[in-house]
């Protein structure tokens, strides 16, 4: 395995981790329209994520760092390439951790409407284009002999990319319900794990075919193993979640976006952004890669830096791991 | 295509407003995170409640601040990719690593010890929650390390080699990189007036609570905090910023001649207060300077060589062929005045802060106040300042708050501009680094919605801001004062809210 390879991996590594983590929040900030009833509810939800929001958008500004150092042209195109989907995403992310931030700054009504609702929507919204994102990516865009995008817009909104978005919507969707049930008490726990099944039943149906249709067109012998493990984490999620095992349930909906994703980098390699056009100006983990010198730097920044990362952000877990439910939350929080 | 319009015109003047706008907040959070942990580090020590609620009031601004600076921050590290495809694919083995180091590095250490900070009053043990804050303090350096680690490669690119076959810089000495001396002056320059800007945001909302009499005893320590701040992190900013000067005549002359619009070279080469000149002939029409200092910031010695921006732009052109290598010279001459201009007013203002307001000891008894009491502006050894001019002082302080911000904004313009027709100094030109598959709509529709998505959230932050500065330190509540003694919270009552919540 050369060193380019060990990036793919990496670089893989980074954005399920993204996934994993911030697609509960994503999920959670979803639940305060599907799942909140008023306010305090509505409160309860942001303030299960409330610690580590921030610390989990990191993990994305880290696979955008990391890609664009291990792999320059990869991170050329996809950005220049994606322009306007990403614009959209940053946007919301913008919008979305300064709602979390300021929406309890200031008593007003319409003030906190505003931002509840802003928070509804700039969750939403990046967990549905970065589906679409990768769907794209895995099916193969319009690229150059000289790495440009040359597609449109409306390339990036087809049928597949489009099912893809839905299958990160509602994923992550679930994933935040399993997680709300983990996080929760009273009333709002209960209410989540029935939100779970209804949402996870319909991702078990859009998950299946977008990952068949995946599997059929792009796949192999190790991605169809990948898929196989993320169908088969689903229906225990939903099994555990069914039982009352919460704990279970989360991490086995957590395996489904390791899996999920894994599987979608697997029918990658060793391209990182296949071309539709021509299979030669295809960005390869070969062609698109940093020079050996650099990768080995990187390496070991990777290697001394990631365990300490996830020894600090899990102690963080640790140290918010007591339910919370409207009891706990101040009525006048934030003055 | 309308020049004014085009592409890379676009795509630099999006750069700009996001980097400037993003910069605004940087030097704030750098410093408030270090003045609130210092603050707070006297409460764990002294249990004084002052510096509790201290620490409490600037710990809220600081939040506030730093909420934009995340967010704003995340478009930079991809708008190189949208907005710069060619210069990512040119420099992306050697410019990429700093980036990747800083978001392992210090990103994940300021996200998440930020976290367990904001959250963490009912579930750390004083001690350990006093950790969390200096981690974020330690992250925010750490970033501004690597990130002007990347910046002044661009500045003055070492540690690299082309390679011809695959049209890009690579990386040979990573090392060389981190430590060349361009960013280690960068390093000193911009932490030392982050500093400068917190001391003085500091100044200036102490000073607005006591020109009106109100919370009195946390006010006056953060106003003797600031002051002290201002005056040694101004003094350091003047020191680094001579020596960066220093550094860049060697290594971009074109810069710091633009900088001065010194056309022609020459022996002990003036300062210029103020200048007006026709770029299109090359000479200044009116001028009025001081001989000799220029040669001597340049290089210790009045009498010194200083090459002008003719003689620059012709040695240019015969190394990288024929070219206008010359920035915009009243861009870079008026940036420099007001980056130094701005940052001095608020340097001296510290000194003069510091003197009217110095301590009792220094004071003749009848002069002297009470802990609670707003301290006299003493000028002279017996004599206060005047009830007339008081008022004066307390004004000006508080508009301190605003100058480093401005010397801060300028400070880049300049040091970007005036590199100018380069992005990578000698290496790679910005017309060459543009995204070549980006249309003129996409760039000018990002550029458009980033501009009012920005001015909106300034105007709700700004707001956010006083509405907290006039609230002043909040009481102190039951649960401020017994922090808890294990790590998640002591769990004596199952239900009780808490102390901090969204």
């Amino acid at each position: 395995m050369e060193l380019h390879d060990v990036w793919f991996v990496l670089i893989a590594v980074l954005w399920i981790g993204y996934f994993f983590l911030e697609g509960f929040d994503f999920g959670v900030g979803i639940l305060t329209k599907l799942l909140a009833r008023d306010r305090p509810e509505r409160r309860v939800l942001i303030n299960t994520i409330g610690p580590v929001w921030d610390g989990n958008e990191v993990w994305l500004l880290t696979a955008g760092g990391a890609t664009f150092a291990a792999f320059p042209e990869w991170y050329a195109t996809l950005f220049s390439g994606f322009y306007l989907p990403l614009l959209v995403i940053l946007l919301c992310l913008i919008v979305r951790g300064v709602a979390f931030e300021y929406r309890a700054k200031r008593p007003e009504e319409h003030w906190q409407r505003n931002w509840e609702t802003a928070i509804f929507w700039t969750s939403l919204i990046p967990a549905f284009l970065w589906g679409v994102a990768f769907a794209n990516i895995v099916r193969g865009v319009k690229i150059d002999q000289h790495f440009e995008y040359v597609g449109t817009v409306g390339d990036l909104l087809n049928p597949y990319a489009l099912l893809g978005g839905l299958v990160t919507l509602t994923l992550f969707t679930f994933h935040g319900a399993v997680f709300t049930a983990l996080k929760t008490v009273g009333d709002i726990r209960a209410r989540a794990r029935k939100l779970a099944l209804r949402v996870g039943l319909v991702t078990a149906v859009v998950a299946l075919v977008f990952l068949l249709w995946t599997q059929i067109d792009h796949g192999d012998g190790k991605s169809l193993v990948a898929m196989v493990v993320a169908v088969a984490a689903l229906v225990a999620a939903l099994a555990a979640n069914q039982t009352g095992r919460e704990g279970w349930s989360f991490a086995l909906s957590g395996v489904t976006i390791v899996a999920a994703v894994a599987m979608l980098f697997l029918s990658l390699f060793p391209d990182v952004m296949p071309s539709s056009l021509n299979a030669d100006w295809s960005l390869t983990v070969t062609n698109a890669s940093s020079s050996p010198y650099t990768l080995k730097i990187m390496t070991w920044c990777a290697v001394i830096a990631t365990p300490i990362v996830l020894l600090y952000q899990s102690w963080t877990y640790w140290v918010f791991s007591k339910r919370i439910g409207t009891q706990h939350i101040a009525p006048e929080a934030g003055h | 295509m309308e020049l004014a319009l085009a592409p890379e015109t676009l795509a630099r003047w999006q750069f700009g407003i996001t980097t400037v706008y993003h910069f605004l907040f940087v030097p704030l959070t750098i410093s408030l995170a270090a003045l609130t942990a210092g603050l707070q580090t006297a409460w764990v020590r002294t249990e004084k409640e002052k510096y509790l609620r201290a620490t409490k009031f600037w710990g809220k601004l600081f939040l506030i601040n730093i909420a934009m600076g995340v967010v704003t921050g995340i478009v930079q590290e991809f708008q190189f990719g949208m907005n710069w495809s060619d210069y990512s694919r040119f420099v992306g083995d050697i410019f990429g690593a700093p980036l990747a180091f800083e978001a392992l590095i210090a990103f994940f250490f300021e996200s998440t010890f930020i976290g367990l900070w904001i959250f963490g009053w009912d579930k750390l043990p004083k001690k350990i929650h006093l950790a969390c804050i200096w981690m974020v303090s330690i992250g925010t350096i750490l970033s501004a390390y690597f990130i002007l680690a990347a910046n002044s490669w661009m500045q003055h690119p070492v540690g690299y080699k082309i390679d011809k076959a695959r049209g890009r810089a690579e990386l040979t000495d990573f090392w060389l990189v981190l430590t060349q001396n361009t960013t280690l002056t960068q390093v000193f320059h911009t932490l030392t007036a982050a500093f400068l800007t917190g001391g003085a945001f500091m100044v200036g909302i102490a000073a607005f609570h006591l020109a009106r009499k109100k919370h009195v005893r946390e006010m006056k320590t953060s106003l003797r905090l600031g002051l002290v701040t201002v005056v040694i992190a101004g003094l350091l900013t003047a020191v680094s910023g001579d020596t960066l000067g220093k550094v860049m005549f060697k290594q971009q002359p074109m810069k710091m001649a633009a900088a001065e619009a010194l056309w022609d070279g020459q022996d002990g080469a003036p300062f210029s207060v103020f200048a007006y000149g026709d770029v299109s002939k090359g000479h200044n029409t009116v001028e009025l300077s001081v001989p000799g200092v220029l040669s001597f910031l340049a290089n210790d010695d009045f009498n010194s060589y200083v090459p002008g921006i003719n003689d620059t732009n012709k040695a240019e052109q015969a190394k990288y062929g024929p070219g206008d290598y010359r920035p915009i010279i009243p861009v870079t001459f008026w940036a420099f005045r007001w980056m130094i201009g701005f940052g001095m007013a608020s340097f001296a203002i510290g000194i003069a802060g510091l003197w009217l307001t110095r301590k009792k000891f220094m004071l003749p008894q009848h002069l002297r106040v009470g802990e609670d009491e707003v301290p006299h502006l003493v000028l002279f050894k017996n004599k206060a300042l005047s009830p007339k001019l008081t008022p004066w002082f307390w004004r000006i302080a508080i508009w301190t708050l605003g100058f480093p911000l401005i010397a801060n904004s300028w400070g880049w313009i300049f040091t970007e501009m005036g590199r100018q027709p380069w992005v990578v100094y000698g290496v790679l030109q910005t017309r060459h680094a543009v995204s070549p598959g980006v249309s003129q709509a996409e760039v000018l529709t990002s550029m458009i919605v980033f501009t009012a998505l920005y001015a909106v959230l300034a105007v709700i932050e700004v707001k956010l801001l006083v509405k907290y500065i006039k609230a002043g330190p909040p009481e102190l509540t039951e649960a401020d004062l017994n922090p808890p003694t294990k790590i998640g919270g002591d769990s004596r009552d199952a239900d009780k809210p808490m102390a901090f919540s969204y």
